[in-house]
């Protein structure tokens, strides 16, 4: 169990945030320059925020009220940097040593366990410039779990791969976390890694924490403009109420019917590019049909990418070998009320 | 030939390389775990003084300091019984402060070359932090730490200005090659200049090949 407090001034924004993660995986999702990497930083004890508290399974890592600051060696954390931070003067088989005590007679032991369990045999004596990227990973995992760490920070991990490589070190990250039984902490700014990996989300901007909730219930529901952009939800517009059940989108010029009750509070309406449904011929009276005028088809390997007048942007699939948009665009699109987002906040 | 000189040469640049590198060393780590910019500034400047100082001004404050009839250097010697100005002591002086700001701005250039993420690293990994300077700063610092000990050693080899100060020019003691190859230039002594050139040309070409070789070497280590 981690609970933090974390306040500390930053040169463009404050950082100030409060969470706590169970057993499992808490994902940090933010753009780029947010604060999540300083926050990871902060529970490892890498920087001294100015303010708050950190507790690790009971343990106070840090208190500035109690003036206790304990050193990131006694924390217990396992740091997974973004380039790894392998030793470049040490063979693999040092690395995963280097965090083992020297009194620790079961070191070799470990090392050797750790070795087999991420597939690094054969690579013991190898020094990590000589290793792949994924190899590389595999050993700076080893290293942190031979530590048996209290907790595992993973500061976005599959940032500097090459995009063949992730799939694979994805699913072997997953296995990873799923076997450990404590908590980790993920950084990252792709979507896609968050919902795969994590648990729980934190969806974070500017330091400041703008919801967080179970990940599946988040994507699902993001409630703000802002965490419906973040989660991937590319048609946002701003919208009024008009029924119990209805909405006005005001930019794409259409009224919605969404499956959920409509509050007072929201300010916009969001779609996202996959959920629009091809309707051929319309019926009367069948609600959430958007008329498609004067498309803008741009072909990519595996989709359609279908741009409307109104600025409504819908994703369909194709295959690699047909590249005719011919019986592709429909007359008109349709939006299951379930899919019809009701957003608050303001929408930048 | 006499070949006082060069062992004088040769004991003075050796001896006064090891008191450089281990001091630039020291300077450098700790310069670069001093938290205050201001401070930082400060001290590096006060420890580069040497290097962009003429040598003969450097010569002059260290005979302001180590003089017979100033305060240290009365002490060394109604204390200890150490005279230094004028002694073969005073040669490893005159060296060692001379470049020592080679050793320590190469040492502090390789320190902060070092990926930050790994001293990082290390301290969550629970190393101590003298482990992490001897295994992880100095070890992954050595390619710059050893080319920074060459040019030292060459700087010190060289050394004239300041050794003429506070040694002098005081043949079979504190006559080093450099300080020869004047004399005997000045003396109209050419051909006996030759020699000693030829000496300091060989031993400061040697010095840079085993700097670039020991360069190559880790290179080899760390790439496929």
């Amino acid at each position: 169990m981690l609970q933090a407090e974390i306040k500390k001034k930053l040169r463009e924004f404050t950082l100030d945030l409060s969470f706590q993660a169970g057993n499992g995986c808490l994902g940090i999702l933010g753009p780029s320059g947010c604060g999540k990497s300083m926050t990871l930083k902060s529970i490892a004890g890498i920087v001294t925020p100015d303010e708050g508290n950190i507790l690790l399974n009971g343990k106070i890592l840090f208190d500035s009220e109690k003036k206790i600051n304990q050193k990131p060696q006694k924390r217990k954390v396992g740091y997974l940097f973004q380039n790894y931070a392998l030793f470049p003067n040490m063979t693999v088989e040092q690395n995963v040593m280097a965090g083992l005590g020297k009194r620790d007679r079961n070191s070799k032991k470990k090392t050797a366990a750790m070795i087999k369990r991420f597939r690094l045999e054969g690579l013991e004596k190898r020094y990590p410039g000589q290793l792949s990227g994924g190899q590389q990973q595999r050993a700076a995992l080893a290293r942190i779990l031979a530590y048996e760490p209290d907790v595992i920070l993973l500061d976005e991990p599959f940032s500097a791969m090459d995009a063949h490589l992730k799939e694979g070190l994805k699913l072997e990250l997953e296995q990873v976390l799923k076997e450990y039984e404590g908590t980790a902490v993920l950084v990252t700014h792709d979507r896609d890694e968050a919902y795969q990996l994590c648990d729980h989300l934190m969806l974070l901007d500017s330091g400041k924490v703008m919801i967080q909730g179970e990940t599946r219930d988040l994507f699902a529901h993001p409630v703000t403009c802002h965490s419906a952009r973040l989660t991937g939800c590319k048609n946002i517009s701003r919208a009024v109420k008009t029924g119990d059940h209805q909405v006005k989108a005001l930019d794409w010029g259409v009224e919605l019917t969404a499956a959920a009750k409509v509050e007072d509070r929201i300010t916009a309406v969001g779609v996202r590019a996959h959920d629009f449904q091809p309707v051929w011929e319309a019926e009367e009276g069948i609600e959430n049909l958007i008329p498609v005028q004067e498309p803008i088809i741009t072909e990519m390997p595996f989709e359609w990418y279908i741009t409307l007048k109104n600025g409504l942007w819908w994703k369909t699939s194709k295959s690699i070998h047909h590249h005719s948009p011919a019986n592709v665009i429909p007359p008109w699109l349709y939006v299951p009320p379930e899919a019809v987002l009701l957003l608050e906040g303001e929408l930048e | 030939m006499d070949w006082s000189p060069v062992w004088i040469s040769i004991k003075t640049a050796s001896l006064s390389i090891v008191i450089t590198f281990f001091l630039g060393i020291l300077a450098a780590w700790g310069i670069v775990s001093c938290k205050s910019q201001k401070a930082k500034m400060v001290w590096d400047g006060i420890l580069t003084m040497p290097l962009v100082l003429p040598p003969t001004v450097a010569g002059f404050f260290l005979l302001y300091i180590f003089g017979v009839k100033r305060p240290l250097g009365s002490l060394f010697l109604n204390v200890f019984g150490i005279k230094i100005a004028f002694s073969w002591g005073a040669t490893v002086l005159a060296a060692a402060v001379i470049s020592f700001p080679l050793m320590y701005r190469s040492a502090r250039g390789a320190f902060e070359q070092v990926d930050e993420n790994l001293v990082a690293a290390a301290r969550t990994l629970g190393m101590s932090e003298w482990q992490i300077f001897s295994r992880v700063l100095f070890a992954n610092a050595m390619p710059g730490i050893v080319s920074g000990g060459v040019l030292a050693f060459a700087r010190g080899l060289g050394e004239f200005g300041a050794t003429a100060m506070i040694a002098g020019n005081i043949a079979g003691k504190t006559r080093t090659l450099p300080l020869a190859v004047y004399s005997e230039v000045a003396a109209g002594n050419m051909e006996k200049a030759y020699g000693y050139v030829a000496v300091i040309v060989a031993i400061a070409f040697c010095a840079v090949l085993l700097m670039n070789w020991v360069g190559a070497k880790d290179e080899r280590k760390r790439k496929r």
